[in-house]
């Protein structure tokens, strides 16, 4: 008996009135397969405009910049960092912190969304995940360089034959599995980008009139045909290292939490870091995405594809991450104050109120009240407004990694271990390079691949139609919906 | 054997789905469907095995945890034991978060290699292009011509009536 209810039950579906609501559109103006290739393509086919060269232009002085200082830094040791006995870790660790913390969102949305079958990611997870490269790059510059003697930066692995004599790396050290995971992170992260681009690269392989791009992107595309047997597969692999890259995320960045949380000091010491970082990642990364799609939308045309209505997405995950972070902050507080632990009181009384409480009140401003901000949907349609939200959660991130840092190390247990961190030239100018080394691979990304993947805005684009026909609805209603 | 196809091309996927179940149900054997994105239903229709790469990162998933375990394994308890803070030689609990990574990485990478080894999908690979625009905005169904009961009229006639906007028998480069 059962078994006849439960096969009749999927009908009701298919009521007039369900017909009715709208499904969701991602794409505006229902282009056509070949528009939908046309638009993405164009600008990399097109000469790059005014605002694509000041850009570039800002962003290669700043890599360059970065170029300079670091061999400065590596030539002359650490020590020209403002770095001292008391805070040993400063902006080199907080620009880590923050780099990997950036990366998060673009895993987030190929990956997490991909499981969640989520079709407004479809828009905008190849340039996501490009920003997931890039950001893994300018984050594991920083422990490298931080190092004082880098080129012994392979010690950290263990290698055979071992070269240490009988030495083993500590494998019960954070540090060590930090750097297992940040290089399981960019491969995995590369290698999922790779495969989300091979059947576009076909497409590219297919348009394109020179001989070298037909040959760069023959090589790179591996004979794609667009056959259906392969699709399948490559579907499967899709749900498989979204499988893997989504606890994989979480991974990264509770281990980089445990860089801290595994440590004695208080303001480190702490079980609540690895849920909060991983927040504060998701969450400072979605700010990053949007400061990016903004500036892209607009300069490169692709309004279409990249709507209000994905930016309204974004930003209300940025609120639901945004309000974790700050109830983690609270939680902090209370915790110090509930533990009894004297150190700890201090040292989250010293937060609030001692020499670097600017830096934390910043931190609060834009990462606690900012996005209050976006309760009302006008806010989170207002694309201007949602740029300055954007902004602002950037820094307010990168002041949270610096309060967490700095301010626990400078104010430890003996007031005789005191003292205070003042940043110098080099470490200024290497945080604007990271930034500028960021920008740079971004603009040269927009420029030579595409940023938006073509072959997943076309499944979207025609989804209502396949959905129909995969539920044997008959086909000449469903070829008016398609030219609809 | 002839290494000939007859190759339907379609301007949509509806169109498409119509002719993929028209022609299984006159028992014509599909070589392949080649589409610009994977269209939902075709697997059900091509009668599709489910892939077994699932397997692949099952089993070198299962290497990569061993393989990590061992390593740290031998390094702290066989090779060189340290006491480090006071920990147990064999702290597996520590041992856990690079064991996560290494299944992570080796399942990946492997069923991404497994993919592009079963697809045959390697760089400077001609590609197969039974039609113009299958990477851009064209579907299209490959039929292998086979030198008993084919009837390729009746095909192209099935493929008309389904949608095609055009038919043709062309020579395979396989």
């Amino acid at each position: 008996m059962s078994s006849s209810t439960m096969t009749a039950e999927p009908l009701h579906l298919e009521k007039p009135e369900l017909q009715v609501l709208p499904p969701p559109v991602w794409v505006d103006g229902g282009p056509s397969l070949a528009q939908i290739t046309d638009d993405i393509a164009h600008p990399m086919e097109a000469r790059p405009g005014k605002g694509w060269w000041i850009c570039f232009g800002i962003a290669f002085a700043a890599l360059l910049n970065l170029g300079g200082m670091v061999t400065y830094l590596i030539a002359n040791g650490i020590g020209v960092w403002g770095l001292n006995n008391s805070v040993g870790w400063a902006f080199d660790i907080t620009n880590f912190v923050f780099w990997i913390g950036i990366g998060h969102a673009g895993t987030l949305i190929s990956a997490i969304l991909l499981l969640f079958r989520q079709q407004w990611r479809t828009s905008i997870n190849r340039s996501a995940e490009a920003m997931t490269l890039f950001a893994v790059a300018c984050a594991a510059m920083f422990p490298g360089i931080h190092m004082g003697r880098p080129w012994l930066a392979h010690f950290i692995f263990p290698y055979f034959p071992n070269q240490r004599g009988p030495l083993w790396v500590n494998f019960r050290s954070p540090l060590v599995w930090d750097v297992v995971a940040i290089s399981t992170y960019g491969t995995i992260s590369l290698v999922f980008w790779y495969l989300g681009l091979v059947p576009d690269l076909a497409t590219l392989r297919d348009r394109a009139q020179g001989k070298i791009k037909k040959f760069i992107f023959g090589l790179l595309s591996l004979g794609w045909n667009g056959s259906h047997r392969t699709w399948s597969r490559y579907e499967i692999t899709s749900l498989i290292l979204a499988g893997l890259a989504t606890p994989l995320v979480l991974s990264v960045h509770s281990i980089v939490s445990m860089d801290f949380a595994t440590s004695l000091l208080p303001g480190w010491h702490t079980t609540i870091f690895p849920p909060y970082f991983v927040a504060g990642a998701i969450y400072s990364g979605f700010g990053m995405v949007m400061t990016l799609l903004i500036i892209t939308r607009q300069t490169m045309h692709l309004e279409r594809y990249i709507t209000v209505r994905h930016l309204d997405k974004m930003a209300k995950v940025t609120m639901l991450t945004g309000m974790i972070v700050s109830y983690a902050y609270a939680t902090e507080f209370f915790s110090a104050w509930y533990s009894g632990n004297i150190y700890e009181r201090a040292h989250f009384i010293n937060r609030a109120t001692g020499p670097y409480a600017w830096c934390f009140y910043l931190m609060v401003l834009c990462n606690v009240i900012t996005p209050h901000f976006l309760w009302t949907k006008k806010a989170r349609t207002t694309v201007w407004f949602l740029f300055i939200v954007s902004i602002l959660i950037n820094i307010g991130m990168w002041f949270e990694r610096f309060v967490i840092i700095v301010v626990s190390l400078h104010r430890a247990f003996l007031p005789s271990g005191w003292g205070m961190f003042y940043p110098t030239k080099v470490d200024i100018g290497i945080l604007v390079g990271s930034f500028g080394l960021f920008f740079t691979l971004f603009l040269l990304f927009i420029r030579v691949l595409p940023m938006i993947a073509m072959w997943e805005i076309k499944n979207v684009a025609s989804h209502t139609v396949d959905h129909k026909m995969a539920h044997g609805v008959g086909g000449e209603q469903n070829k008016e919906v398609i030219r609809a | 054997m002839p290494n000939n196809l007859v190759v339907a091309t379609f301007s949509d996927p509806v169109s498409l789905l119509k002719a993929v179940n028209a022609a299984q149900a006159e028992k014509y054997r599909i070589y392949d469907v080649f589409t610009p994105y994977p269209v939902h239903g075709l697997d059900e229709a091509m009668h599709v095995r489910p892939s077994r790469l699932p397997w692949v990162t099952f089993c070198v998933g299962l290497t990569g945890v061993t393989l990590a375990l061992t390593l740290q394994f031998y390094a702290s308890v066989l090779d060189w034991p340290i006491n480090v803070g006071g920990k147990p030689d064999n702290s597996t609990l520590a041992f856990i978060p690079i064991s996560f990574e290494l299944t992570v990485l080796l399942g990946g990478l492997s069923t991404v290699a497994a993919l592009f080894l079963r697809a045959r999908l390697y760089p400077g690979k001609k590609p197969l292009l039974v039609a113009e625009g299958v990477t851009n905005d064209k579907f299209a169904i490959a039929f292998r011509i086979r030198e008993t009961a084919f009837d390729a009229r009746k095909l192209a006639e099935i493929m008309k009536q389904s949608g095609a906007l055009s038919v043709g028998e062309q020579e395979a480069k396989l």
